[in-house]
């Protein structure tokens, strides 16, 4: 397998030119991505209608039984984020009345419409024929399609996921989420699409999906060697970017991730670290597990004070936002309608706190992490609220040192790159002091 | 329960209302429990859980809405980052100070993200106590959405009757749900006087009479309404050229009761809010004969106020319940009032607006917190919100 170097056009307009490397795999994606973008902006005059949804609790295999296409508006605002055009965006739906203590992928999303929609690839978005609100793990959401709909005017479906508040999926949820699926979802996606369903296809489908979580679960367990051939943070939000998106269920998912298993094993068979934007990772010297998401705004610069100091992150729950795999769940084509309400139920922040809590530590045994970054996002508090005890609960249980930093999405208002080195270097002499006590103590 | 009130004396009522308000270590409640053994008290937040079943098992429900502006938070800050809001906070540090160590259960309701994972934290500090996420339903087909709440009912039913040591009956159930309506009714009547005669019914008094209901047993607090309608009804007071208002955005962390006494001075009448929906979030009786349960859901699906939390199906109704409450109640705007960084109040205020603004209904809006103690600025908004209310009717 192959790093490419690639110069980016904002870095070539700079002197001197800066290049980043990039695996073959993640140019592989950013066509698939290009690729998706190309046929949702060609909608228009192909004819396809569009489905906007949600990464948590997607139900992509579904959307596909009727030819629709799948627009995720997190997804955009996270591109915006990355191109950093979402502090125009954020400011923009602030002017129109939003309040600077909501979610910033609201505001990205609000602020892209009201100045054109344009999409990544410089075209303008499609309307979408219909918002499909399954959402899990996040109440935002709901308002955040509302406030969508208000804009479009166009149909509306509500797919309820109950909170796993107990610890435990019951009958009853899987009873609501299959009723609300076959009598309120399907027809009103067949009335829109004008596409009768067919079960067998949705089948084939998750059939698909489930092959493609084999190979991003072994993807991800890789960093349980040492080195870890992955970082499971920065790396990992690459290597969630198909499977939580428009791409889960298809043929192109399977073989994105069959090729990135490959690329991984090679560098595991190699003894090699990850790959970072500036080449291969220097030694490996601090393991740790992070919670929350990334900022996205100064996503390089963040990353870069990770891999400056050794530090690899080798289990993280973002990359658990749109799907827990590596529990044993698989998409399963003998149960279609139960194995999506049961993946809905089961995404990250629709666990409970002590659920999330017990991933955490079982992380951080289990890939014998160093211990536990959390970054809280300042306009999320479906992960950040709790975090504080999470961090505690965490370092009680497995006697490893927690940090906290704080940045946002995709506000970069709230990244403040100073502060957070100042918090990760002092983190990392914390583990430092932690491994010479345990060796003197030995 | 009768109270030995006299019934003449709004100023006496009002007193024990505010006396029960200050109380921040729960005593009435606490006396309740004390006074027969294996008695038990479950906790309920915001915004909405059915009182029915805690009170069919002989428990006193108990409403924790925070620290309010007089509780000192010590402990609790250290549980959240500065962009939370401040009711999560202030509920760690009545937990934490043991200012709750004498309730047996809480219900964490579901209203938003940061309420839901305080749940999961609850089950966490206080692992002795019994405590539930209590979901309801986003999907309003009795065969759908109902079938879910009705199980979600029982579940609930069933862990109270577990912490009573015996099952809560279907007539326990029914005769709960006839206090509550009784209840109910009272409610909607100061509400409808107030509405009528606000000067009658200041909306700070409303507020504490109302307020009370979630710390009194409910047959204490139905006789201390009917002690309030009857005091207020005759004691003429005097009417000042207010504007009316309706207060919006208030459904889970509370103002300050100076900032309603604040609205008031600076010339508007509240004449309907939103403030402590748990009491009146049904908006009729609550069918009594047949199956229990299934009578709650029904009236949670179809008789239920409107408000952030839920999702509105149908885009033509949205936030027409806010229109409506302005024609039922005469009002001349709007006041949108939300607690900082509270998500659900917060990103449905925009849609709210452009209702308004479409039906030509003027309003304003600020934010808050549990403890804010400058009014000034919000004296200042207001008033000023009230003047161009009386000179935009004058011409």
């Amino acid at each position: 397998m192959t790093t490419v170097k690639v110069a980016t056009p904002k870095a070539a307009a700079r002197a001197p030119a800066k290049e980043v490397i990039k695996d073959a795999s993640m140019l592989k994606q950013k066509e698939m991505m290009a690729a998706h973008y190309d046929r949702l902006t060609s909608a228009p005059e192909t004819g396809a209608k569009v489905a906007a949804t949600f990464v948590p609790g997607n139900l992509n295999e579904l959307v596909m039984c009727f030819d629709l296409l799948n627009n995720l508006p997190e997804v955009n605002a996270i591109q915006n984020g990355l191109r950093r055009v979402s502090g125009s965006y954020v400011l923009e739906a602030e002017k129109i009345g939003h309040s600077e203590d909501v979610c910033t992928y609201v505001k990205s999303d609000i602020g892209m419409m009201a100045k054109g929609n344009i999409a990544p690839n410089g075209k303008k978005f499609p309307n979408p024929d219909v918002l499909l609100l399954s959402y899990t793990g996040c109440f935002t959401f709901m308002k955040w399609f509302e406030l969508l709909r208000e804009q479009y005017k166009c149909e509306t479906i509500m797919l309820h996921t109950p909170y796993m508040g107990d610890g435990k999926i019951t009958k009853g949820m899987i009873d609501y989420m299959v009723k609300q699926l076959r009598e309120e979802v399907i027809p009103t996606l067949e009335r829109v699409s004008g596409v009768k369903f067919d079960i067998d296809r949705l089948r084939e489908n998750l059939k698909r999906s489930s092959k493609a979580e084999d190979d991003l679960v072994r993807v991800l367990q890789s960093a349980k060697a040492k080195p870890s051939p992955i970082d499971a943070y920065f790396g990992g939000i690459y290597y969630i970017g198909p499977i939580f998106g428009a791409f889960r269920g298809t043929q192109d998912a399977i073989d994105y991730y069959r090729f990135l298993r490959e690329e991984v094993e090679d560098r595991l068979a190699k003894g090699q670290g990850p790959v970072t934007p500036d080449g291969d990772m220097g030694k490996e010297k601090y393991r740790l597990v992070v919670e929350g998401p990334p900022n996205y705004t100064s996503f390089r610069q963040f990353w870069k004070m990770f891999y400056d100091e050794g530090a690899v992150v080798v289990a993280s729950s973002y990359t658990k936002v749109g799907g827990v795999y590596d529990f044993g769940f698989r998409h399963d084509p003998s149960k279609p309608l139960e194995t999506l309400a049961e993946y809905c139920l089961g995404v990250y922040t629709n666990r409970s706190l002590p659920m999330r809590i017990d991933m955490l530590v079982n992380y951080i045994n289990e890939y014998e992490a160093d211990g536990l970054l959390i970054n809280s996002i300042k306009s999320c508090n479906s992960f950040s609220a709790g975090q504080l005890l999470m961090m505690r609960e965490v370092e009680k249980r497995t006697g490893k040192p927690a940090a906290f930093v704080e940045s946002d999405l995709v506000d970069p208002r709230y990244f403040s790159a100073a502060n957070i080195k100042n918090r990760l270097e002092s983190y990392f002499q914390m583990i430092d002091q932690k491994r010479s006590g345990a060796n003197a103590a030995a | 329960m009768a109270t030995s009130l006299n019934p003449q004396a709004t100023a006496d009522i009002v007193a024990r209302a505010n006396a029960l308000f200050e109380d921040l270590s729960f005593g009435t409640a606490r006396a309740w429990k004390e006074a027969v053994p294996g008695r038990k008290v479950v906790g309920y937040m915001p915004i909405y859980v059915p009182r029915e079943l805690i009170h069919a098992a002989d428990m006193l429900p108990l409403g924790i809405v925070g620290g309010g502006d007089q509780l000192e938070v010590i402990h609790g800050d250290a549980y959240y980052q500065s962009y939370i809001c401040r009711i999560p906070r202030s509920t760690i540090e009545l937990g934490v100070s043991g200012r709750l160590d004498f309730v047996d259960g809480m219900l964490f309701p579901s209203i938003c993200d940061v309420i839901r994972n305080l749940s999961g934290m609850w089950k966490l500090m206080f692992p002795k106590v019994y405590s539930r996420y209590f979901d309801v339903p986003q999907n309003y087909r009795d065969d759908i959405g109902g079938n879910f709440y009705i199980n979600e009912l029982a579940e609930l039913r069933h862990d109270l009757g577990e912490l009573r040591g015996k099952p809560i009956t279907d007539d326990e159930l029914r005769s709960s749900i006839a206090v509550y309506n009784d209840n109910r009714r009272l409610i909607r009547e100061l509400y409808a006087l107030r509405a009528e005669r606000p000067w009658q019914a200041p909306a700070a008094e409303v507020y504490l009479m109302v307020r009370a209901g979630l710390l009194l047993p409910v047959e204490e607090h139905s006789a201390l309404l009917r002690h309030y309608l009857a005091a207020a009804r005759a004691e003429e007071r005097p009417m000042r050229d207010n504007c009316r208002v309706v207060l919006t955005g208030m459904f889970c962390e509370q103002p300050p009761l100076n900032l309603i006494k604040s609205l008031e001075l600076s010339g508007c009448y509240v004449v309907d809010d939103d403030l402590l929906l748990v009491t009146r979030w049904l908006t009729g009786d609550v069918e009594i004969e047949g199956d229990p349960l299934r009578n709650l859901s029904s009236a949670f699906l179809h008789h239920s106020e409107s408000t952030a939390a839920k999702y509105e199906p149908n885009q033509k109704e949205k936030g027409q319940h806010l229109v409506r409450a302005v024609k039922r109640t005469a009002a001349e705007g709007v006041i949108f009032a939300a607690p900082s960084f509270c998500d659900p109040a917060l990103l449905e205020r925009p849609m709210l607006q452009h209702v308004l603004k479409e039906a030509g209904i003027p309003y304003i809006a600020f934010k808050y917190a549990e403890n804010s103690g400058q009014m000034q600025p919000i004296r200042e908004q207001a008033g000023t919100f009230a003047d161009s209310i009386k000179l935009w009717s004058a011409a």
